[in-house]
């Protein structure tokens, strides 16, 4: 077991120690590492920045979005059979029939579900692990909402369209920003614990790549605290909202228009479907950073594996950005047992500063995420200033420290109390020493097409959060994606009601799509034999599958 | 075949790389021993067991409450806790792990507005004057809150305090599954918190009269205009932004250049 830094990495800390007093008083005296031009962020990004390079990569065979270069991990999964194509199920006699099937019980999904209940539709939400089990618990430093005197939606959709180098999607944008300050005020209302001044006044801070301070913040849990809040209000609607638990989707239902009309379910504990009938579905599962491209690790929950973009992709829905995904700049590289785990943009928010092994600021520390994480991979990799953990990982400091002295003594453990607890488990007191970093696969900034009533290009299909693209562009600034799976679950929930009281209903509910795309896969010669949407990740060592022989076990 | 992702380990995104010459440990989960590399946390060591999680995993970092769990140590008496994500196995750990547990939660929507906030939590909760003081669930409690303090400040009436001292709550229940006088603590602190945020904490004025800028239509032209920009106006108004000043103070800094707010 592993008790703190090693006596050599206890070493190295002293250069940090020894810089400090300087950089102490520089940031005290407002004084900052400089900030890169444009054509600095791009030098560095096309160098660097794993998107901006061919490794890992090809393109895709079949669909909408045929010939895009992607991960080749989410090429493997989208070409690939479903596992329930050909069997023979009796499609007209649905199990349930319901207003609203909300696919994924996370941020987005939960929105979505209380919006469309409030509306007096019924939901049915599904999702494959516990409710709120999902990336927004793991969101930590906030939620950006233009809601302070000196802001405006104006200047955060330029912060939100500058981070994304211009390539957002523009209604998404504008939609985006526009309903962030009513998103912040539902929360509110809903009994949020939001950081606040004494009189009420939301504490707010910057964030990478922000002009005005708009993060708004609980603790550093901020994610966490608003899927539970959600989650608890939507218990008080159990008779408008039910919520299928260890439920996944595994495909969804077309009628005859090409209209989606509800969804096949997997108990995944009893092994048994069911088939749903609904009048809008709504897709909110999340992202992908459990296929783990080219190996890195991931800050991402457990059932992050891309079901959603599988199923739609199946019934002919566009994609867009999804060659683009966010690394986030500060993973955790040390100790072994939280590799890959997040340390929040609110460190570098409340002034924690970015060193490499001699000690030395190498880049401003709230540059937006992808120049970010290229400028740590460059500092460690193309100008070997990285430091080696015992098991062989690269790293650069993330002084926090420094905080407890620009702000005061208790800061550290009052504003980052789960990744103070985090760590100290592991014997290491962030307040004391800095915490070492790399950067680590975090979102996926692409997605499933939708218009800025959350419209996919499936009439009769929804899509919210995450699992959707465009409203970052190729980079998304902390606090937004928060934001998004909000607002973009509640326009989600807005679009099923209008639809419904305008008769838009679907027809006679078939499976024919699933045999159209094997046709189309096993012509184009891609037919690997592989199945999905994937579920859940498999991480068994070769030993253990060698063991388990390939056979069909008795036991489920 | 072969090169499918699923048919690949995928443990390169997600593997502890055990240092050189690594030590095996036996654990036993649920009873049953095991051979481990040591240096695993709980989870991964059940992973590398052989297990694939369908219940009692999550965030895997220590946030979500889904991987609580039991264990005790070869030859000695004491029950301890953790979660499977953030502890490190041991050997001769004896574990297993809690995935659900039945809690009571009361339907707010019943409650009376019109009593005070810890008037509110007696109703729903009546339950917490039951409590012997016996401290189980603070011991329990992997994310070290103090939980029989916050039922105390509860009983007290000081929702303010429960709230506070309840946040880190991550909801795993191994509290509800300890307590002698049947309180689902996670539940009254869930329900603490909103009350106390919602009908205690003033609000925030700044966001109710922008939330009525956005409502009375205030920004679309501003975002209208914005939208049939070409890239280089964009860029050039995205360059010329003022950045609030880090140290600046709550409500005081305001732009050179006030149109578009």
């Amino acid at each position: 077991m592993q008790h703190g830094y090693t006596p050599e990495m206890l070493e190295q800390i002293k250069r940090v120690e020894a810089s400090r007093p300087e950089r102490l008083a520089e940031s005290q005296a407002g004084k900052a590492f400089q900030a890169m031009s444009m054509d600095q962020r791009d030098e560095v990004l096309n160098a660097y920045h794993p998107d901006y390079t061919e490794e890992g990569r090809r393109a895709l065979g079949i669909g909408a979005n045929k010939g895009e270069v992607y991960p080749e991990e989410l090429v493997d999964l989208l070409e690939s059979r479903s596992f329930i194509e050909g069997v023979e199920v009796d499609l007209s006699k649905p199990d349930i029939e319901t207003d609203v099937l909300v696919i994924g019980g996370g941020g987005a999904g939960t929105a979505c579900a209380l919006t469309a209940a409030q509306a007096g539709l019924n939901v049915i939400v599904s999702t494959k692990l516990r409710h709120g089990d999902s990336n927004t618990v793991m969101a930590e430093g906030g939620i950006q909402g233009a809601d302070q005197e000196p802001d405006s939606p104006y200047f955060h959709y330029l912060d939100v369209i500058g981070g994304g180098h211009f390539k957002n999607d523009r209604g998404l944008v504008a939609a985006m920003t526009n309903d962030a300050p009513l998103i912040i005020e539902w929360l509110e209302s809903l009994g949020m614990m939001f950081d606040k001044h004494p009189d009420g006044r939301m504490q707010v801070r910057h964030g990478g790549g922000t002009s005005r301070k708009r993060m708004h913040s609980a603790g550093d849990m901020t994610g966490a605290e608003i899927m539970r809040v959600l989650r608890d209000e939507s218990r008080d609607h159990k008779d408008k909202i039910k919520v299928l638990e260890f439920s996944p989707a595994v495909e969804l239902l077309m009628d005859e228009n090409g209209r989606c009309a509800g969804a096949i379910l997997n108990n995944i504990e009893t092994a048994t479907y069911q088939v749903v009938k609904a009048k809008s579905v709504v897709i909110a599962t999340g992202g992908t950073g459990r296929l783990h491209y080219r190996g890195f690790a991931c800050t991402n929950h457990y059932g992050a594996t891309g079901d959603g973009l599988v199923m739609a992709y199946r019934a002919g829905a566009k994609l867009g950005y999804m060659e683009s995904v966010q690394y986030h700049p500060t993973g955790t590289a040390f100790p072994e047992q939280n590799v890959g785990l997040l340390v929040t943009e609110k460190v570098r928010g409340l002034g924690g500063q970015l060193l490499n092994i001699e000690g030395e600021q190498f880049v401003f520390p709230l540059e937006p995420r992808d120049v970010e994480s290229a400028a740590i991979i460059r500092e460690c990799v193309g100008r070997k200033k990285g430091v080696r953990t015992p098991t062989g990982r690269l790293g650069v400091w993330l002084d926090s420290p420094l905080i407890d002295q620009l702000h005061g003594a208790g800061t550290v453990e009052r504003e980052l109390p789960a990744k103070y607890i985090q760590f100290k488990r592991f014997g290491i007191d962030i307040a004391k020493v800095p915490m070492l970093i790399y950067p680590t696969l975090h979102y996926q900034n692409g997605g499933i097409t939708i218009d800025d009533k959350s419209q996919t290009t499936i009439p009769g299909l929804y899509a919210a959060g995450e699992t959707t693209g465009g409203v970052h562009g190729h980079n998304r600034l902390m606090g937004n994606s928060l934001l998004d799976i909000l607002v973009f679950g509640r326009r989600a929930a807005l679009a099923a009601v209008a639809a419904i009281e305008a008769g838009d209903l679907p027809g006679a509910a078939n499976l024919n799509h699933l045999t159209t795309y094997a046709d189309e896969l096993e012509a184009a010669n891609l037919d690997r034999g592989i199945k999905s949407p994937m579920i859940l990740p498999n991480y068994a060592t070769d030993e253990i599958r060698a063991h388990r022989w390939n056979v069909d076990s008795p036991v489920i | 075949m072969e090169t499918s992702s699923q048919d690949k380990p995928m443990m390169t995104g997600d593997r502890t790389i055990p240092p050189e010459g690594a030590r095996y440990i036996t654990i036993y989960i649920m009873g049953q021993a095991y051979e481990i590399p040591e240096t695993l946390t709980i989870l991964k060591a059940l992973e590398f067991a052989g297990f694939q999680y369908k219940r009692g995993c999550g965030c895997r970092g220590g946030i979500c409450g889904a991987c609580g769990t039991f264990y005790r140590k070869e030859g000695d008496h004491t029950l301890f806790t953790g979660l499977a994500c953030q502890t490190v196995a041991e050997d001769g750990m004896i574990l297993a792990q809690l995935p659900f547990f039945p809690a009571n939660r009361a339907d707010h929507a019943g409650v009376d507005m019109d009593l005070s906030p810890d008037e509110q939590i007696n109703t729903l909760y009546p339950e917490i004057f039951r409590c012997v003081g016996c401290g189980t669930c603070t011991r329990t409690c992997p994310m070290d809150i103090d939980v029989m303090g916050y039922i105390a400040h509860f009983k007290r009436g000081d929702v303010a305090r429960g709230a506070k001292t309840s946040f880190d709550c991550i909801m795993c229940g191994l509290c509800v599954s300890r307590c002698p006088a049947n309180i689902s603590q996670m539940n009254v602190a869930m329900a603490g918190r909103r009350i106390y945020a919602a009908q205690m904490m003033p609000r925030s004025e700044a966001t109710k009269s922008r939330a009525d800028q956005v409502r009375e239509g205030r920004y679309e032209p501003a975002l209208a205009e914005l939208a049939q920009m070409s890239k280089e106006e964009l860029k050039e108004l995205y360059v010329g932004r003022e950045r609030e000043p880090d140290l600046s103070k709550p409500g005081e800094w305001m732009p050179a250049d006030t149109t578009n707010l």
